[in-house]
């Protein structure tokens, strides 16, 4: 892979190109206690560290609401007009590389079959400056699911830490290319061929064998007593969902009023009793266990054999931000070892 | 820690409770979470200490947790205030939970009805945490359109994911109000007037109700402090109605009750 390196002071010359040439960026920020991506114009906006974002970057391309169609009542007629999505090119800059990754996840659930306009236009339109993490905290698990804290998968351009005044500057794919093209002066070769960087990245301990968990999951689907007994302290709110950047499902709806209204997509969770409430006032799921079952199940069993790939990167936000201290690596961890 | 642990073991061996809700060890050294010991040998998981935070009155009114049968349950003045107002809105009836009240010295005191409940919180301070007085104080000496503004902030990063309800003990309701859709009352969507409608409704659902524990601002992934709404409005019915969730299991609901002898006119 092409490597570089960029001084750090050099991010904010790199922005305003960027913006000169009409992009729009998107960088982690600090809200309250939270860090959240916002748009930004300079680097000092951005939080200046942090181990994960409390935020994934994913309503960059998959927004928390979001306008489907408008519709108005004429006589016996309803007119209907499709929203028309208008897209800034814009670059994800700071996120991590599990983040990175999640992308993929998203764009297999919205290519499934149908292909979503929405969600692939703005996927298009957005190039990912992914930076390596350096530190951890004891709810990553991005290597025991594939991933890494300098895994390039998913990035366009992978800058890592290199020393207090240097990212090393790894060029993933061609968008990130365009990406140095805009700036190349910026970009100094690095000297004395391939610079190893695993030096300076985190060290994010392996919790489980991805193959055996996989492997054990259906075979414990029926074990009600297990995912109710993990469950028990789950509250039922949708925050693991929410905060996962690959989970993907969301619900419509309509605000209406006699004249006409408008249909809207907005995030949904697996963990609320109401996801499954049928209109006929029966629940297939009933309990907290049969939800989380299903949270798992979806994540690491069914995801796996109809996309070809697993819906978790290991952020660790789920965990990290529950109120109840639900940890899905201790819970996965537990179930990998069940299989043994 | 031990009497506790004793106190656990004890109640579960004799079968006087069929489960000890309680704080062990969480994900993380400086985190505790909640555990539904059932038998003697389990105890040993349960501690206490300032990590203890989280109001495991919550757990009472779970379908999945009130299924294991009689609980004992570790009492903080918060849970021990929730479960006398959970009392007062007949959620939970008198003896049907063994409360254990513990003090910073790791005593254990042993509560099995409501009476001994208001007692044993009688002599203790209500009062909110400095932290959330000043909080407070800092957000009633703004104008009325900063206040606006500083809460359209704070909200702006709201994604409902209703961790702020899960988390409340007195949010209970089988089916909340923002999940009726005939009529829908309140929109779906984290777009800025559904999430105030959303905050808005809670906070008023909330009024007079709250005994002021903070999970849900605790609960909440995105930090926002909506706890100080529904403590606002606690301290508001208490100068106008005198009247304070949590102290009584017989305690009269302020949006709730009528008197013929009100002072107010518009009412009769």
């Amino acid at each position: 892979m092409e490597q570089r390196l960029l001084k750090r002071e050099s991010v904010g010359q790199l922005f305003a190109k960027l913006a000169d040439a009409g992009w729009r960026i998107v960088g982690p920020c600090r809200s309250g206690e939270a860090v959240v991506f916002k748009d930004v114009h300079a680097p000092q906006e951005m939080a200046a560290d942090y181990v994960q974002t409390t935020l994934s970057p994913k309503s960059v391309v998959f927004p928390r609401y979001e306008l489907l169609l408008r519709y108005r009542f004429e006589g016996k007629d309803v007119k209907i007009d499709d929203e028309q999505i208008t897209v800034v090119p814009t670059v994800i800059f700071g996120l991590r590389p599990c983040d990175a990754r999640s992308l993929a996840v998203l764009n297999a659930v919205f290519s499934w079959d149908y292909q979503d306009v929405f969600f692939k236009t703005r996927l298009e339109n957005t190039t990912i400056i992914t930076v390596s993490c350096t530190t951890s905290d004891p709810y990553c698990f991005c290597t025991s699911v594939n991933g890494g804290p300098g895994d390039p998968q998913g990035s366009d351009l992978l800058l890592t830490p290199f020393d207090a005044d240097e990212y090393l500057v790894e060029i993933v794919t061609d968008r990130g290319r365009a990406i140095v093209d805009q700036a190349p002066e910026l970009f100094a070769p690095a000297a004395g061929g391939e610079v190893n960087k695993v030096r300076v990245l985190a060290d994010v301990p392996v919790r489980f064998e991805m193959s055996r968990l996989v492997e054990c999951l259906p075979r414990v689907f029926n074990d009600e007593a297990f995912w109710a007994e993990q469950a028990m302290r789950c509250l039922g709110c949708g925050a693991c969902a929410f905060l996962c950047p690959a989970c993907a499902c969301f619900d419509i709806q309509d605000e209406a009023d006699r004249q006409g209204g408008v249909r809207y997509r907005c995030w949904d969770s697996c963990g609320l009793s109401l996801f499954t409430l049928h209109t006929s006032g029966h629940n297939p799921r009933t309990t907290q266990g049969q939800r989380w079952r299903q949270r798992v199940m979806h994540k690491f069993s069914y995801f796996k054999d109809r996309l070809g790939t697993i819906a978790c990167v290991g952020c660790g936000r789920c965990s990290r931000s529950c109120p109840a201290d639900m940890n899905l690596a201790e819970h996965l961890q537990a179930l990998a070892e069940t299989s043994a | 820690m031990d009497a506790l642990r004793n106190k656990a073991r004890d109640l579960l061996s004799d079968g006087s409770v069929q489960v000890v809700i309680g704080y062990g060890p969480g994900s993380v050294p400086d985190q505790a979470r909640a555990v539904f010991l059932r038998r003697p040998e389990q105890v040993g998981a349960l501690f206490f200490d300032d990590r203890c935070h989280q109001n495991l009155a919550v757990y009472l009114t779970k379908p999945e947790v009130k299924a294991l049968g009689k609980p004992a349950i570790v009492g903080t003045p918060a849970i021990l205030r929730s479960i006398l107002q959970l009392a007062a809105e007949n959620q939970i009836a008198d003896g049907q939970v063994l409360a254990l009240g513990v003090d910073g010295d790791g005593r254990v005191t042993e509560l099995p009805d409501f009476k001994s409940i208001e007692d044993f919180l009688a002599p203790l301070p209500a009062d909110l945490s400095p932290q959330e007085q000043e909080q407070l104080a800092r957000i009633e000496a703004m104008s009325r359109s900063e206040r606006w503004n500083y809460w359209i902030d704070q909200l702006s990063c709201c994604l409902r994911c209703y961790a702020c309800r899960a988390a409340c003990p007195l949010c209970y309701c089988g089916r909340c109000a923002v999940e009726a859709n005939q009529p829908q009352w309140i929109p779906v969507a984290p777009h800025p007037r559904g999430v105030l409608e959303w905050h808005l409704a809670r906070a008023m659902h909330l009024a007079g109700r709250c005994v002021n524990c903070g999970s849900c601002a605790k609960a909440c992934p995105l930090g926002i402090p909506i706890h100080l709404l529904t403590q606002m409005l606690s301290q508001e019915v208490a100068k106008r109605f005198g009247l304070q969730a949590g102290r009584s299991a017989k305690r009269e609901y302020v949006l709730g009750t009528f008197k013929p002898d009100d002072a107010e006119d518009f009412i009769r």
